[in-house]
């Protein structure tokens, strides 16, 4: 018996080694993810998955972020950008020369929506926890066939709390169809307190009737858990979207404030119309899309942006000052139409240097994507980041007013400008000084505002109207008013919004901001004893 | 001051003609400059087309490349010796995306200008408002942009996609298998008629495949809304239970917020497909595209499609923009209403060849049955009986650099429908510019003749 075996290894040896020195199923499936048909390529993915073999990951990983390409000799390579070149999967070494033409395997939803389930099966054994959480989180969205037993062993030697809840949520969903009416309440009791809305349509079946009157949940303590836990969730939901419009509001306050700071300046201290305001939040982000082709994307352009954008919004803000704004004080009317010419020319200049198209600002690494604070409720980063750079901004706005000698002296022309120049403050270098810090916190604008949008010639008439809004419903010449009014507006405006419709919304908000100015001119802080420039 | 100076310039020429005995050249020439406008009128000078697209304000963004494409059109149509043996003479002006301005610049071109034909517009908003003057006038406009139906004009040649050639197909294919098999709707547009048109359309679409009010989510923000935070935690929250796609008609510039957005929440195009039918390459240039990689786009052609005649458009247009040193340079890509306008602008080439005369009415005769070789890889024909170009339709999945994956197609071009058979206000309703019909919306032929309807 024993010859015979071995004789059936040599034979077999021997017929292997001429087709490819690594056959074998794992070999072979990752082979037929060079395949030219979709559905070629989901038989294979879906062999890698039967498989269940870990060293598939970068290999599927690579299928579904466009990175597996086949070579001139039909092989499947994975695409390294850093080096350029192309690696062999499986044994990740560095093929060189590649066999060229590479071609791209063209990926579509449909691959990866077969694609993804597997690969967060096979990286529910990751040492890493992040990866795990994650893979644990695709699986409760669509599960594969293999699902349940991979669950629960996973399940059994999970250690992470926050995994491990995720793989509870996981397991629900299938132990929902269980027939066992004990396994089934658990699986309720688990969605129950994760609050989490994917199951919501589940849940209400569970407790409905079918066509003809009868529960569809025949065992009533399962119906009786299932209208608890039904309960729970939409409870939860409630304060989700609630905490969720209120961070919404923020957000677009930090947005709308940034939009106007400058123009709390400008306007607030100088009582210059300044509508070319918005251009200078333009000229900010297009400073930042300049940096950013200039440093190649490196993910640190943004602390390069943020002083080249004050500094070169800053110095157009005093020329535009020394040039024309000088000529003009006391002519508000004259002022509103000289700026809005020189915002005119600004766009037109934009345009034609850098084009009519938008731009592309992206974010850098890591302020892209966001955290999930609670299921449903995702912070972005960028965001964030927003939010905390403008309170960072206003500060030292607020700093520079208040707390610095420029500052008192700015105070002091805004007040009594005759007054300060007979006290010997130079009141024309002053106000050049403070339209360039309004035209520079512009700037900054501009850079917070290049990562939430679009950055475009236009950027800054989307933006104007919101400034001034907030800055005449905070109360001109007031910083506190302007903080106030930016925060009022965008959480009054973020309720609204889920209720009334953005555009309904938007409205309602307008007619409330007149109705206010008419009630109270001087807008929600009132400068006290102010003189007319 | 400034009449000193002219008093002394005209003292100068003066005394210029006064020092040359013969003939004076100068006033000669000056003569000679104000007859040139009347040229076109004999068959000898160049034939005067018009350009209507935004080059400033909001819609600048999309118009732009429609205007430098429609000039390296006429420029190739010139270089192969003109029409009629007469050069193109294209007239650009500037509506500037103020719709009431669009319907003076028309006006303008046809009555001043003197211009043979139009090629322009791009918003719907913008095209009924021109409409007025180009039926009153008789004026031909060639449309190239994707819009949702519901008209056919006696003046007008629609080379853009109707709703049946983009958003019905699109619709099908997420309810497909392999589009997902969505089961739940959001519609998602800018406030203004293109979405809620279309919108509407596909509403009682979708109700004639069973999917109930409860399962469409339709939702509409301003021009130009970039903060589309609500709006995307409530489709997430729409979402939760059952496979929903996005059905949107966001314009322009808003579209940036709303995928920057979708990316930061997370929001995976595997989980909740958004399909764009505003969004195209020209678009995707001021993205940052990958937290986009597999959204959807339907379009009629796609700069990605593998053929000669497109890889052709595609070399013509880099050697153009290389050429005139455009902005944007080698980055500029082709896009859907670029091709439609390249085909629209030869159709009429091709036309007023057959017609043998830049005449409205003998050229509209000769538009219908034209063919083209589009770069879509199709043989295109234009529609005589209700003015639109059968299209071939590409769904597309957006690609991390920019470029779409087309992942469905139908197998060839299919005919538009102006009136949407899904409306029931528009039962029996038909554009049929050929006898005995002669109208864009009517039940019954009209006997009285094309003649009466354009002249009304």
């Amino acid at each position: 018996m024993k010859p015979v075996v071995h004789r059936f290894i040599v034979l077999a040896v021997a017929l292997a080694a001429p087709v490819a020195a690594h056959a074998g199923p794992l070999e072979d499936a990752v082979e037929g993810l060079a395949a030219s048909s979709d559905d070629k390529i989901e038989e294979a993915v879906t062999k890698l998955a039967a498989l269940d073999d870990p060293r598939a990951i970068s290999v599927l990983d690579a299928l579904c972020d466009d990175r597996l390409r086949v070579g001139s000799d039909g092989h499947p390579y994975i695409w390294d950008s850093k080096i350029r070149e192309v690696r062999r999967p499986l044994t990740n070494e560095i093929v060189s020369p590649a066999p060229r033409p590479l071609k791209e395997v063209e990926v579509s939803n449909d691959i990866r929506r077969v694609a993804f389930p597997v690969l967060a099966q096979l990286q529910l054994g990751s040492p890493n926890a992040d990866v795990r959480l994650a893979a644990a989180t695709e699986l409760s969205k669509a599960g594969s066939a293999e699902a349940p037993v991979l669950l629960h062993k996973a399940m059994s030697r999970e250690k992470d709390p926050k995994v491990l809840e995720a793989l509870k949520l996981a397991g629900a969903r299938v132990d929902l169809q269980s027939a066992d009416p004990q396994a089934r309440i658990a699986a309720i009791a688990v969605i129950g307190d994760s609050g989490n809305d994917e199951f919501l349509s589940a849940l209400q079946q569970m407790v409905g009737n079918k066509d003809d009157g009868t529960p569809r949940e025949p065992n009533p303590q399962v119906r009786a858990a299932a209208q608890k836990a039904l309960n729970a969730v939409v409870e939860h939901q409630r304060m989700i979207s609630f905490v969720g419009d209120l961070l919404h509001g923020l957000s677009l306050a930090s947005v709308l404030l940034f939009a106007a700071l400058g123009l709390a300046v400008t306007f607030g201290l100088l009582g210059v119309i300044n509508m070319a305001h918005g251009e200078m939040l333009m000229l900010g982000a297009y400073a930042t899309y300049a940096v950013q082709t200039a440093m190649h994307g490196s993910s640190a352009y943004l602390f390069v942006a943020v002083p080249v954008a004050f500094l070169s919004t800053g110095l157009i803000g005093v020329l535009l000052e020394r040039l024309v704004i000088r000529h003009l004080y006391g002519r508000p009317l004259e002022t509103l139409l000289a700026t809005w010419g020189i915002s005119l020319g600004l766009i037109q200049t934009v345009r034609l240097i850098f084009g009519a198209q938008n731009v592309t600002v992206a974010n850098p690494d890591w302020l892209a994507g966001g955290v999930e604070i609670a299921h449903g409720l995702v912070l972005p980063w960028a965001r964030t980041a927003v939010v905390a750079f403008v309170v960072l901004v206003s500060a030292a706005v607020w700093f520079i007013l208040q707390r610095t000698r420029f500052g008192l002296q700015v105070r002091a022309v805004t007040q009594n400008r005759a007054m300060a120049a007979c006290l010997g403050i130079p009141t024309r270098r002053i106000d050049a000084l403070v339209f360039g810090l309004g035209s520079a916190i512009a700037g900054l604008g501009g850079v917070a505002l290049s990562q939430l949008g679009n950055v475009g010639p236009e950027l800054g008439q989307s933006y104007i109207i919101d400034s001034f809004m907030v800055v005449v419903l905070g109360g001109v010449g007031k910083l506190a008013g302007a903080v106030a009014a930016a925060l009022g507006l965008g959480i009054v405006n973020k309720l609204l919004e889920p209720l009334a419709g953005a555009v309904t919304g938007k409205i309602v908000v307008l007619a409330f901001i007149i109705l206010f100015i008419q009630r109270r001119p001087q807008g929600l802080f009132a400068l006290k004893g102010r003189v007319e420039a | 001051m400034r009449t000193k100076t002219v008093a002394l310039l005209l003292g100068g020429v003066l005394a210029a003609s006064c020092s040359t005995p013969p003939p004076a050249p100068a006033p000669g020439a000056a003569a000679a400059a104000p007859a040139a406008p009347a040229a076109p009128a004999d068959d000898k000078g160049p034939i005067k087309v018009g350009i209507l697209h935004s080059l400033s304000g909001t819609m600048a963004i999309s118009e732009t490349s429609l205007k430098d494409v429609a000039l390296m059109t006429i420029e190739e149509i010139n270089d192969a010796g003109g029409v009629l043996g007469r050069k193109l003479e294209p007239v650009v002006v500037d509506p500037a995306s103020n719709w009431p301005l669009f319907a003076e610049k028309a006006r303008d071109l046809i009555q001043n200008q003197k211009v043979a034909v139009t090629f322009g517009c791009w918003t719907s908003v913008s095209r009924k408002s021109v409409l007025p003057v180009f039926e009153e006038l008789n004026g031909l406009l060639f449309y190239p942009v994707q819009y949702e139906g519901e008209e056919s004009s006696w003046n007008v040649f629609y080379t853009g996609a109707a709703p049946n050639q983009q958003a019905i197909p699109a619709v099908e294919y997420l309810m497909s298998k392999k589009g997902g098999g969505a089961k739940r709707w959001v519609l998602l547009g800018t406030d203004y008629v293109y979405p809620r048109t279309t919108n509407k359309i596909l509403r009682y679409f979708l109700h004639s495949k069973g999917v109930a009010d409860d399962d469409i989510m339709e939702k509409y923000t301003p021009f130009g809304h970039s903060d589309y935070q609500t709006i995307v935690a409530e489709v997430k929250k729409f979402s939760a239970g059952k496979r929903t796609a996005v059905v949107s008609t966001i314009n322009g510039d808003s579209n940036v917020p709303f995928y920057k957005e979708l990316g930061n929440q997370g929001i995976k195009a595997t989980d909740i497909p958004v399909v764009a039918f505003s969004v195209g390459e020209e678009e995707l240039r001021g993205i940052d595209t990958k937290p986009l990689v597999g959204q959807l786009a339907a379009w009629n052609y796609f700069e990605s499609i593998d053929n000669p005649v497109n890889k052709a458009f595609i070399d013509k247009w880099m050697a153009y923009v290389k050429k005139n040193n455009l902005p944007g340079g080698d980055k500029r890509v082709t896009n859907d209403p670029m091709e439609a306008t390249y085909i629209g602008i030869h159709m009429w080439a091709q036309a007023v060849e057959q017609a043998h005369s830049t005449n409205v009415d003998a050229v509209r005769q000769a538009v219908g049955y034209q063919h083209f070789p589009g770069p879509d890889g199709f043989d295109i024909t234009m529609d005589a009986e209700n003015h639109h170009l059968h299209k071939p339709v590409y769904i597309g999945e957006v690609k991390g650099d920019g470029q779409f994956h087309i992942v469905w197609k139908t197998d060839g071009p299919i005919k538009a429908q102006a009136w949407s058979p899904y409306i029931p206000d528009d039962k029996g309703k038909i554009a049929n510019w050929l006898y005995p019909w002669a109208c864009g919306n009517c039940t019954a032929p009209k006997f009285g003749g094309a003649g009466t309807v354009a002249a009304k």
